[in-house]
C-alpha cells in the first residue's frame, strides 16, 4: 500500500477576475510573473523543495495554459512513479455532476485521489501567492502542537489587519477566535490560506459538510473544525508573502523583484524557483540599447532603453523605444520610436512604431475602476496596437485593434478608456 | 529515420591552451548557453535519428555531468535514446580509444544489435545546425559507400589544419588530405559522415585487425580509391573549436544577428540541459552594450561587445570589453577586462586588470569568493 506522510492539494482554479484582461483566457495561477514564471511556480517549488513529492492541482477555469505548463511535472521534479504532480479537473458522474462550486467543494469531490496516497496530513494551497515558505517547518509545528488543523499566518501592519481574515491566538499559537475583515481588529496574525489538516480530521469534516453549498474552506471547513473543538493553531510566517490578486499588487511585486536587493530574492542557491522554459537562449543588448535597473528575460533582444521594467523571455524592443516602469510578457513584439511608460503588456502581443502608452492623467476606468487603476495601461494577450496611436492611464486594450475599425478615433484612447476584442468577457 | 547515430566526443586539442584541462571539446560552452554537442545532439534529435552513441575518453566529466539525463534532446526514450560510451576495461581488452575508428570498433556490439540501415558519424566539437535526413537522401541518391559533409571555407581561411577535400563534377572525392601543408583546394571535411551499418561494421574489423585506428586516416583516406566517397556540401553556418582563437571567434559570431536568427530562432531549436536560473538582472550604473547575456546574470557596471555566459556576476565601476565571460564567474568592483576568455568558476578579485595584447588572454583565477 502506497503510502505518504503528507501531500499537497494546489487550488488552481480561480479566475482571478481582478487582474482583468490579463486572466480573460488564462487561469490566474498560469499569469506569468517575473519575467520567466508564473504565479504557480511558486506553490510549486515550495513544496518540491519542502519534500513533498504528491501534488494535486485543482484546475477549473481556463485550464489549457495550466495544463501544458505543468505537464507531467518535470520542470518541478515532480515526474515520479509514486505520486508526483496530478492534474484533477472536475469530472462527469452518473448523477449529481457539478463544478467545482467552492474550495472545499473542490476538495471533496477529490476524496479519492487523496485515500489514494493514504496521508498523514494534507496541506492546502492556493496557486496565487508569491512566496517562499518550507511546509516541512510548518509541519513540524503542526506534530508539536498535536493539531487537528494548521494555519499558515503572518503579522500585518495594525491599521492594515482590517482587509485580512485574521486569527486570534493564545500564547501558545492556539486559535481562540477568528475574525473576517474587522473594524476593530484584536490581533494582527492574517489568514494566509495555507492550511495543515490532519487526514482523519479533514476527510470527516468535508463529508460532514459535503451538502453545504459553495463550501469553502475559510467559510465552512474552518469554522465546523473549530466549532467540534478541534485543536486549531495559527503557525506564524515571517518572510515575504504576496498576494498578487490586483492589478496593482501584480505590479508592485514584480517591480520589488527589481530593487538593488530585493526582499524576495531569486538569485538566491537555497531555495530555488523552477518553470517550464521553452526558450534557454542569451539576450542581445544592441550597441545603441540602454539597460538599467531592470530584468530581462532569455533571449529577448533589445535594442531601445529599458529601465526599472520586468521584461519576459524572447521580447524584441525595438530602437529608439523607452520603456519604464512596465512589465512585458514573453514573444511580445514592441516596433520603434515607442514610449511606454507604466504598463502591463501580457505574452505575445505587437505594439506597433511610434505607439505612446500611459499618458496623460489618470480617469477613472469605463469597465471597472476598481479593477483597471493605479494608473497603469494594461493590455491582454496576443493584442495587437497600431502604429502612432497613444493610450492614456487606467485603461484596458485586448485583441487585435485598428485605426480602421474605428478604434482608435483622432489616433487615441484617453485615460479609463478600454477596448475589449476578444477573451471571455467581450 | 533509417539512421542511428554516432557522436565521436572525445576531444582534446593542445591548441585549445588552458581551456580543455579542464572538459573536452565538446563540453566547452558556446554561444552564451549551450556546450559544444549541444548542437550536434540537437540536430540528431531534429533528424528523428531514434538512437545515438555518444563516445567520449578525454576528461570527460563535465560532459557527464551535461548529459547526466538525456530528456532536455528528447532522447529520454524506451524505443533507443542516448548511449554512452567510456572506455572500459574487458576481458579482451583493456587499451583505451586509440583512435576513433578503435572508439567505434569497441563498442561495435552497439552498432550490430541495431536495426536501421545507415549510420550517421558526427564529431561533437562543432558548431552547425544539420537536417541529416538531406545528407542522407544525397547518399542514397549518389549511390555513394561513404558521405562526408564538407564546407567551402573563404578563399583566405587557413585551411592547413583541417582535412581537405577534391572533389569531381559528380560529387565524388578524388582527394582527401589530412592537415596538408599546402592545401589543394578550400573544401574541408565538416566531419560528419553518412555510411551503410553493415559496411562500416565491416571496414571497422577490417581495420581493427590491421591495428589501425583512425577513421580518417585509416578509413576515409585508405579506402578513397576503393570505395566511392561522396561529398555534401553543407551551405549554412560550421566552426569547429580546436583552438583558442576558434573559440573566441565562434563566440563572437554570435554577436551577428543573421547567426542568432540562424541558431535561435529559426526552427528546429538547438537544445541543451536546463538549469533553472532566474533572469538576467541589471541593476542601476550597468551599461551594456552589443552583448549577449545569459540566465542568472547579475551586472553593476559596463560590458561592451562581450558574450557573458550563465550566472555571472559584474561588480561596480567595471570595464568588461571584447571578452567572453564563462559559466558563474564573479568580478569584483573596479575590475578591468578586456580580449579574454574568463574560465568558468573564476573569482576575480576587485581592482584587478586583464588584458590581451595582441592575442586573446585566457584567464583561469580560483580566489576565494566573498557573496553578498
Amino acid at each position: 500500500m502506497i503510502k505518504k506522510e503528507m501531500i499537497a492539494m494546489l487550488l488552481a482554479g480561480g479566475q482571478g477576475s481582478r487582474l482583468g484582461v490579463l486572466t480573460s483566457d488564462v487561469a490566474k495561477p498560469a499569469v506569468a510573473f517575473g519575467g520567466k514564471y508564473r504565479i504557480i511556480d511558486f506553490p510549486l517549488s515550495n513544496c518540491i523543495n519542502s519534500g513533498i513529492d504528491t501534488v494535486g492541482v485543482l484546475t477549473q477555469y481556463q485550464p489549457l495554459r495550466l495544463n501544458t505548463h505543468i505537464g507531467i511535472g518535470i520542470p518541478w521534479d515532480l515526474d515520479r512513479n509514486n505520486g508526483g504532480v496530478t492534474v484533477l479537473p472536475p469530472y462527469e458522474r452518473s448523477n449529481n455532476s457539478e463544478w467545482y462550486t467552492g474550495t472545499a467543494n473542490a476538495i471533496y469531490q477529490n476524496l479519492r485521489y487523496m485515500e489514494n496516497y493514504n496521508p498523514e496530513y494534507v496541506l492546502i494551497l492556493s496557486g496565487d501567492h508569491i512566496y517562499k515558505m518550507d511546509y516541512e517547518v510548518m509541519l513540524d509545528f503542526h506534530k508539536e502542537n498535536k493539531a487537528d488543523v494548521t494555519i499558515a499566518t503572518m503579522p500585518v501592519p495594525m491599521e492594515e489587519a482590517g482587509r485580512f481574515g485574521i486569527v486570534i491566538a493564545d500564547e501558545n499559537k492556539k486559535i481562540q477566535d477568528f475574525e473576517e475583515k474587522p473594524e476593530k481588529p484584536r490581533s494582527n496574525l492574517a489568514s494566509m490560506g495555507i492550511y495543515i489538516f490532519s487526514w482523519n480530521v479533514l476527510k470527516d469534516a468535508l463529508i460532514e459538510l459535503k451538502d453545504q453549498k459553495k463550501c469553502d474552506f475559510g467559510k465552512h471547513i474552518i469554522p465546523y473544525c473549530f466549532e467540534n473543538e478541534k485543536r486549531l493553531f495559527a503557525y506564524e510566517f515571517n518572510g515575504y508573502w504576496k498576494d498578487v490578486g490586483t492589478l496593482g499588487s501584480y505590479w508592485e511585486a514584480n517591480m520589488e523583484l527589481v530593487d538593488l536587493i530585493p526582499e524576495f530574492n531569486l538569485y538566491e542557491e537555497y531555495w530555488k524557483i523552477y518553470t517550464k522554459c521553452d526558450t534557454i537562449e542569451p539576450q542581445y543588448i544592441a550597441p545603441e540599447a540602454s539597460v538599467e535597473r531592470c530584468i530581462i528575460g532569455e533571449a529577448s533582444e533589445i535594442y531601445g532603453a529599458v529601465i526599472h521594467s520586468v521584461i519576459g523571455p524572447n521580447v524584441h524592443i525595438g530602437r529608439g523605444t523607452i520603456i519604464r516602469d512596465s512589465i512585458i510578457m514573453k514573444d511580445t513584439d514592441i516596433g520603434d520610436n515607442v514610449t511606454i511608460e507604466k504598463a502591463i503588456i501580457a505574452e505575445n502581443c505587437k505594439i506597433g512604431d511610434g505607439v505612446v502608452l500611459g499618458f496623460g492623467d489618470e480617469a477613472p476606468n469605463v469597465l471597472n475602476e476598481d479593477v483597471y487603476s493605479f494608473g497603469l495601461v494594461t493590455i491582454g494577450e496576443n493584442s495587437t496596437i497600431p502604429s502612432n496611436v497613444r493610450v492614456g492611464k487606467n485603461t484596458a486594450i485586448s485583441g487585435e485593434t485598428s485605426r480602421e475599425a474605428g478604434d482608435y478615433p483622432d489616433g487615441l484612447l484617453a485615460g479609463g478608456g478600454a477596448i475589449i476584442k476578444a477573451g471571455d468577457r467581450k | 529515420m533509417k539512421a542511428v547515430g554516432i557522436i565521436l566526443a572525445g576531444g582534446n586539442n593542445n591548441r585549445m591552451g588552458g581551456l580543455s584541462r579542464k572538459r573536452a571539446i565538446p563540453a566547452m560552452p558556446i554561444g552564451g548557453s549551450f556546450r559544444c554537442i549541444d548542437f550536434a545532439l540537437s540536430n540528431m534529435s531534429n533528424s528523428h535519428v531514434q538512437t545515438v552513441a555518444v563516445l567520449t575518453q578525454y576528461n570527460a566529466r563535465s560532459l557527464n555531468e551535461h548529459l547526466s539525463s538525456s530528456k532536455w534532446w528528447d532522447f529520454g526514450r524506451k524505443q533507443g535514446g542516448m548511449y554512452l560510451f567510456t572506455p572500459t576495461m574487458t576481458a579482451e581488452n583493456s587499451d583505451w580509444f586509440r583512435g576513433t575508428a578503435d572508439a567505434m570498433c569497441q563498442n561495435i556490439d552497439f552498432l550490430k544489435k541495431r536495426h536501421e540501415p545507415y549510420v550517421i558519424i558526427s564529431s561533437g566539437d562543432c558548431v552547425y545546425k544539420m537536417d541529416y535526413n538531406d545528407l542522407l537522401d544525397f547518399h542514397i541518391a549518389k549511390k555513394a559507400d561513404i558521405t562526408i559533409a564538407c564546407k567551402d571555407m573563404p578563399a583566405d581561411a587557413d585551411v592547413s589544419r583541417f582535412g581537405v577535400i577534391r572533389m569531381n563534377e559528380d560529387s565524388r572525392i578524388t582527394e582527401f588530405e589530412e592537415k596538408p601543408l599546402v592545401a589543394q583546394s578550400n573544401t574541408i571535411s565538416a566531419g560528419v559522415y553518412v555510411i551503410r551499418r553493415r559496411q562500416l561494421i565491416e571496414i571497422l574489423e577490417k581495420t581493427a585487425e590491421e591495428n589501425r585506428f583512425d577513421f580518417v586516416t585509416d578509413v576515409l583516406i585508405r579506402y578513397r580509391n576503393i570505395k566511392k566517397i561522396c561529398g555534401y556540401k553543407l551551405k549554412s553556418y560550421w566552426s569547429n573549436i580546436a583552438s583558442v582563437d576558434d573559440y573566441y571567434r565562434t563566440n563572437m559570431d554570435f554577436l551577428k544577428s543573421d547567426l542568432r536568427d540562424h541558431f535561435f530562432r529559426q526552427e528546429p531549436k538547438i537544445y541543451s540541459r536546463v538549469d533553472d536560473l532566474p533572469p538576467a538582472k541589471y541593476n542601476a550604473g550597468s551599461k551594456v552594450s552589443g552583448s549577449l547575456v545569459s540566465s542568472g546574470c547579475i551586472i553593476n557596471s559596463q560590458v561592451e561587445n562581450s558574450v557573458l555566459f550563465k550566472k555571472v556576476f559584474v561588480g561596480k565601476n567595471c570595464v568588461i570589453k571584447n571578452s567572453i565571460i564563462l559559466n558563474d564567474v564573479y568580478i569584483g568592483d573596479n575590475t578591468h577586462v578586456e580580449n579574454c576568455i574568463v574560465e568558468s568558476h573564476g573569482t576575480l578579485k576587485a581592482n584587478t586588470y586583464y588584458s590581451g595584447e595582441n592575442k586573446i588572454l585566457v584567464v583561469s583565477e580560483k580566489n576565494d569568493r566573498y557573496l553578498l
